[in-house]
């Protein structure tokens, strides 16, 4: 059973923040939208652990 | 880009004649700096220092209250005090090394700028930087051979194969001067680079932001830096707030990119936005712009016997106080290489080392500068909702406060530097190869305590841990023995350096270590060294 890992794991994290807001530039609201849900999927599958996806959920739940 | 400022003159200097102007033939000059704030002025005293002789051009007569830069990094800090006036400034400005974050009323986000302690320098200091300015005009003025000329506008500039010939407008009309070296530290509008027609290159970024100093008397608000997103003063937008001396604040306020400029400057409308955000305080505006940010650069800064620093090469937002202080390691940068150049130490080569190397730091700083302000001002409401997530998770993912980026604050380049000499075994601690070594106290034979940084001679230095050996220092090369000239009482030195007995450390003129060993070898020592002046 996966623990969410919360804590910061990138070595730069001002440009893994770039690159998402770069991903979006141009976009309007509903095609980030769906641009996001796109990602969403595919890191979901890469982290392939229902337990962590679970608590992941949770949390973005709770934020706000 | 200030769309408007009014600026009082608060010191007035005098325009004299220069015996050049009467001369028959045109005077040359080993170099002529074109600027006299505080990039123009850092220069200019430390080539004085290494003993180049400098002609000093400023368009002005006076240092104005236009606010401009206030935060003032460690490094600056320790030029400063190389220079003669660090503890001035100091003792003049604002000492903070915190930095807030919030978001609506609530702290998400806090950083400390110097988590290591017993440095001489402190990790900031905010100054007006008219104070900056005249400590160093001041300092320029003890020094013979600085001329530092007001009222000298260069409006020719031609470039020569070994130099430049300037046309200056003064009151009393027109002169020529040759340089050997042109140095163009003539800020944001440079006339130089529009004299060479060259142009800057990056983003130029939409939204407006208000900026203003008052004065205030509020010495229960701590010192540090406050940023809000989402103030509710300030609804949708951001805020920055920062003390300077004399009761003096900074406030900078996020206006968005449709506001009328002109409106905006009218008190009935800066007023309020104001008095909102200082909660009922009683205050006095002393100065208000508008401003929108760049964030590019000049190609080269190399142009022949042209070279450009500072603002006149580069531009970024003021979040993260990148300019100036960027601008004055430009300075330090080119000193002691273009010193090194006139008295024959150095080939001409070497100054190529400066464009590789400050365009390095320019780039990181461009790079940085433009994320803070991507973070601060998204372009779009599908860039905003990302940076709303990434504010909402703040409070329950680390990871997520790591990525707030209300400007990141300057600090040094480490360069990736044909003059540094690589590694031969690992070392750990705080200093870097390439990076101005860090400070560490030091106690004298005699008792005294001091710190590492002051006690550098300005040339090379090698520092030495003491291993019963007595080694002599290469030509050219000053020696400094850890355990005996200066004893390493807290261990600091031991621990930031990895140092060992026997570890030896070449640093620059500029403080930059640029090469270290496990143990002594002349040989290694000398050929640093060189390679260290570009051969």
């Amino acid at each position: 059973m996966g623990k969410l890992v919360t804590t910061s794991q990138f070595a730069n994290p001002d440009a893994a923040f770039v690159a998402l807001v770069e991903a979006r530039r141009g976009l309007s609201e509903a095609a980030a939208a769906a641009l996001d849900a796109r990602l969403v999927l595919i890191l979901a599958n890469h982290i392939g652990d229902q337990e962590v996806l679970q608590q992941a959920i949770a949390l973005a739940k709770d934020a706000k | 880009m200030a769309a408007t400022s009014e600026h009082r003159a608060l010191f007035q200097f005098a325009y004299r004649r220069s015996a050049d102007q009467d001369a028959r033939a045109v005077a040359r000059h080993p170099v002529v700096v074109v600027g006299a704030g505080p990039v123009g002025l850092v220069v200019a005293i430390d080539l004085a220092l290494h003993g180049v002789p400098v002609v000093l051009l400023d368009d002005s007569d006076r240092i104005g209250d236009g606010s401009r830069g206030i935060c003032w990094s460690k490094r600056t800090l320790e030029i400063c005090d190389r220079l003669g006036v660090g503890e001035r400034l100091v003792a003049r400005g604002v000492t903070w090394k915190l930095g807030k974050v919030f978001r609506g009323e609530d702290l998400v986000f806090a950083f400390d700028l110097l988590p290591e302690q017993s440095h001489k320098m402190p990790a900031f200091i905010n100054l007006q930087q008219f104070y900056l300015e005249k400590a160093l005009v001041d300092r320029a003025g003890e020094i013979d051979s600085i001329d530092l000329r007001w009222r000298n506008r260069v409006v020719g500039l031609e470039r020569r194969n070994d130099g430049a010939r300037l046309t200056v407008e003064t009151p009393d009309g027109r002169y020529q001067i040759d340089a050997d070296w042109a140095i163009a530290a003539d800020g944001a509008r440079s006339s130089m680079r529009d004299l060479l027609g060259l142009e800057f290159k990056g983003v130029t970024f939409d939204d407006k932001f208000l900026i203003a100093d008052v004065r205030m008397h509020a010495d229960d608000i701590p010192v540090e830096r406050r940023f809000w997103f989402d103030p509710p003063f300030h609804s949708g937008q951001s805020a920055l707030m920062h003390r300077q001396a004399d009761d003096s604040w900074r406030v900078d306020l996020q206006l968005g990119p449709d506001v009328d400029v002109e409106a905006e400057l009218k008190p009935d409308r800066f007023m309020p936005r104001i008095r909102k955000m200082l909660g009922g305080r009683d205050f006095d505006v002393i100065w208000v712009s508008i401003y929108r940010f760049n964030c590019r650069r000049i190609d080269r800064f190399l142009h022949g016997r042209v070279v450009f620093i500072g603002d006149a090469a580069h531009q970024v937002s003021p979040f993260g106080a990148r300019g100036a202080n960027s601008g004055i390691q430009d300075a330090e940068n080119l000193a002691w290489k273009l010193a090194a150049v006139i008295k024959g130490e150095a080939g001409t080569e070497l100054i190529e080392s400066y464009d590789c190397e400050r365009i390095q730091a320019a780039d990181e700083n461009i790079a940085h500068s433009t994320r803070s302000t991507d973070f601060i001002a998204p372009h779009s409401a599908a860039e905003r909702t990302l940076r709303t997530a990434v504010l909402a998770l703040a409070p329950r993912a680390e990871f997520a406060r790591q990525m707030i980026n209300s400007g990141r604050l300057s600090v040094a380049t480490a360069y990736d530097s044909p003059l540094s000499t690589p590694d031969e075994a690992p070392f750990g601690g705080s200093a870097r190869l390439g990076a101005p070594v860090p400070d560490a106290p030091m106690r004298e034979r005699d008792g005294r305590d001091g710190y590492l940084l002051e006690r550098l001679g300005g040339g090379f230095d090698l520092l030495y841990v003491r291993d019963g050996k007595r080694p002599q220092a290469p030509p050219g090369v000053a020696l400094m023995i850890i355990g005996e000239d200066r004893i390493d009482r807290t261990g600091l030195f031991a621990e930031r350096f990895d140092a060992a007995p026997g570890s030896t450390y070449l640093l620059r003129p500029d403080q930059h270590l640029c090469a270290r060993w496990r143990s002594y070898d002349v040989g290694k020592v000398s050929a640093a060294r060189t390679r260290a002046l570009g051969f």
